[in-house]
């Protein structure tokens, strides 16, 4: 079975509240904190979709989509 | 159902602090619930006070919002009067384990079907960093600026040594494995209990210096591993996670329909 591919990658950021936790425990280092205190995924074409910043975050501020869902 | 569908969207961003593990806890159950496909109208989650306890402002389902330490007396009225639908309590380690330590007892030993999920920070965290029942010997709190010297607890002990049927002990770093035991613990008859080791970075964290709650969550994955495993065989400091107990014994529910059955064909004394 194909890997999932990953089609959308959102961060709602009126929920983040920047503390890292998807950016530091990512495997392929795609997130990053901005100036603003918010992550975004600033490095897109490395994601593998899977997951895990979504499952960790705290405030649910994060939704990954992939062509499986 | 999406993650979203669970949740009353109004009430976010939530309360709690940047980093809580809080919002994990929240975030693996509803996942749990999600993989269920239960129906909203089929879950009941009764909660106490404290900053755990406000994970029911947030999610869709029945809640009920109680006394800081009672939920599980509230949870135990609901249960026995709509033992169709699934009671879920989360509580923090105070208000499970202090304040509320009777009824804990009382519910596991009575083996009544309800999921208590216990987010232990080891600290009061809603009322300003006071040391708990968990914060362990030599710890700092609030209450404790020399050294906190109450012995520590175990969460699993407790719940196993007062009877109930399903024990389980993770981690917030843990996320899928939260999610899968919280599943598991929903779907098991009788008292389950899931201690979700859990981070405080304004309190606990501050005051122990253990750095942000990445740090934090680095430490819980170190310090812990699977039951039985090699890790766990040969440090004697590591705190184990995993399933403890899943067994089954007559649920209260159960046992007391028989009561009424009784009753009602005049078998009594
Ligand atoms: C009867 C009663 N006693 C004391 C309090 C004050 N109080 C509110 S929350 C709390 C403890 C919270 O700690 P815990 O249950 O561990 O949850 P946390 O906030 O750490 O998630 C206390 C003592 C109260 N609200 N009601
Ligand atoms: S884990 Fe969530 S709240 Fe924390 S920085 Fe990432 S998106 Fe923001
Ligand atoms: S889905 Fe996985 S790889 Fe992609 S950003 Fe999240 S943690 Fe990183
Ligand atoms: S005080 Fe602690 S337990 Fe309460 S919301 Fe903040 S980090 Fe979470």
């Amino acid at each position: 079975m194909a890997k999932p591919k990953l089609k959308t990658h959102t961060i709602d950021r009126d929920w983040c509240k920047g503390c890292s936790i998807c950016v530091e425990f990512c495997p392929k280092d795609v997130l990053e904190i901005d100036d603003m205190d918010k992550a975004v995924a600033a490095r897109k074409d490395d994601c593998i979709a899977c997951k895990l910043c979504e499952l960790r975050c705290p405030d649910l501020a994060v939704e990954v989509r992939t062509d499986k869902d | 159902m999406a993650v979203k569908d669970y949740i009353r969207e109004r009430f976010f961003p939530h309360i709690w602090c940047a980093g809580c593990g809080h919002g994990i806890v929240l975030n693996s159950m509803i996942r749990s619930i999600e993989t269920l496909g239960m129906s909203k109208n089929e879950i009941v989650m009764v909660s106490g006070i404290g900053c755990s306890s406000r994970i029911c402002g947030y999610v869709d389902f029945h809640t009920l919002h109680t006394i800081h330490g009672r939920a599980l007396a509230f949870a135990t009225g609901v249960k026995m009067s709509k033992p169709e639908l699934n009671v879920i309590v989360p509580m923090g380690d105070g208000d499970a384990l202090s304040i509320g330590g009777n009824h804990f007892i009382h519910a596991a030993r009575r083996n009544i079907d309800i999921t208590a999920i216990i987010m232990n920070n080891r600290i009061y965290g809603m009322t300003g960093g006071q040391y708990s029942p968990l914060s362990g010997a030599g710890t700092l709190a609030t209450t404790a600026p020399y050294h906190n010297i109450d012995p520590d607890f175990d969460v699993v002990k407790m719940a196993m040594a007062a009877g109930a049927t399903f024990v389980a002990r993770t981690t917030t770093y843990h996320a899928k494995e939260t999610t899968d035991m919280i599943r598991q613990a929903i779907l098991h008859e009788g008292f389950s209990v899931v201690e979700v080791m859990s981070q405080c970075p304004t309190y606990f964290g501050r005051k122990n210096r253990l750095g942000s709650a990445v740090d934090m969550m680095k430490q819980m994955k170190s310090i812990t591993a699977p039951i039985g495993s090699k890790a766990a065989r040969e440090n004697p400091e590591i705190i184990e996670r995993g399933i403890f107990c899943q067994e089954e014994k007559p649920e209260y529910c159960s046992e007391y329909d028989k009561v009424i059955e009784r009753a009602t064909q005049g078998q009594g004394v």
